[in-house]
């Protein structure tokens, strides 16, 4: 691990190309994943591997790499998004449960659930899935996408955001409300 | 919403919930987060469990809930491996640490 870090800190042309080669996959899976764009994508990649670079020194090999680049990644993700405004958000309060003033819930009957197993045969579940994800408003949708799927803790999540954990399982849970309800049509078998 | 559950039962579990060892629908869904993650102390555990066995509603809320929640995280894991990586990107990082 010494020699790849002292290579890279001396800009070895053969082993960067190796590093980069190594990790661009997963580190555009997961800024593609959050930026749920390919072009901001790429942007956050190019960014990250830039940060890299610069504090590669830095790096105390206390972490494994990976852990620590994942960290540099998601975070450049997150500088990306507070500079771009994204349009056409559901409301996540329209999207939260309803209950009656008796403080029981109004549901309506599931008749059918498809399984995430069944619906996984359909050709355009996952553009489906991907399209109501990123119907969330950001401050949403990055509290959901860190923990439920780059499976980072409340307490990772809490510190890269600066806000609390109380904060974090909050946003997580209305988020993954909102959610539940935007995919009711697919998970009732209903034409949207 | 036609099917749902009849106003009188809605009233008589409304009551029933307010019971000791019982919970409202609306505190069922605080404590969802902790249950799905397993930090629920056992106490209250149990209430939440004693809850769902009750109130049809709420359980097939979390299994709906669940369901999203799986379909979300299996579909970013199967999209991930597929992902080419474009040779430019890899020939700007590569420019850039050239300077």
């Amino acid at each position: 691990m010494d020699d790849l870090l002292t290579a890279l800190q001396n800009g070895d042309g053969e082993r960067t190309q190796s590093f980069v080669r190594e990790h661009i996959g997963w580190m555009l899976a997961v800024s593609n994943r959050i930026m749920r764009d390919p072009h901001h994508g790429e942007d956050a990649v190019q960014n990250a591997f830039a940060k890299i670079f610069d504090k590669i020194g830095q790096f105390k090999g206390d972490a494994a790499i990976k852990t620590w680049m994942h960290r540099i990644v998601v975070n450049e993700c997150l500088m990306l998004m507070r500079k771009l405004r994204r349009t056409q958000t559901v409301m996540v309060d329209d999207l939260q449960p309803m209950y009656d003033k008796n403080g029981c819930r109004i549901e309506e009957p599931w008749v059918t659930m498809e399984t995430p197993e069944s619906l996984a045969l359909q050709s355009d579940t996952r553009a489906q899935v991907n399209k109501k994800i990123m119907q969330l408003p950001d401050n949403y949708r990055i509290v959901l996408v860190l923990r439920d799927i780059e499976e980072l803790t409340t307490l990772e999540v809490a510190e890269m955001l600066q806000v609390s954990e109380a904060n974090v399982k909050v946003r997580l849970h209305r988020a993954r409300a909102a959610l539940k309800k935007l995919l009711e049509p697919l998970m009732r078998g209903l034409p949207e | 919403m036609s099917a749902q559950r009849p106003r009188l039962l809605r009233r008589i579990q409304g009551l029933m919930f307010k019971l000791p060892l019982m919970i409202s629908c609306e505190d069922f869904e605080d404590f969802i987060l902790d249950y799905l993650d397993g930090t629920l102390p056992s106490r209250q555990k149990f209430i939440f469990e004693m809850h769902m066995k009750l109130c049809r509603e709420c359980r097939e809320y979390l299994e709906a809930y669940r369901t999203s929640l799986e379909l979300a995280k299996s579909t970013a894991q199967e999209e991930a491996p597929k992902q080419p990586v474009p040779e430019d990107l890899i020939a700007a990082v590569l420019a850039a640490r050239k300077g």
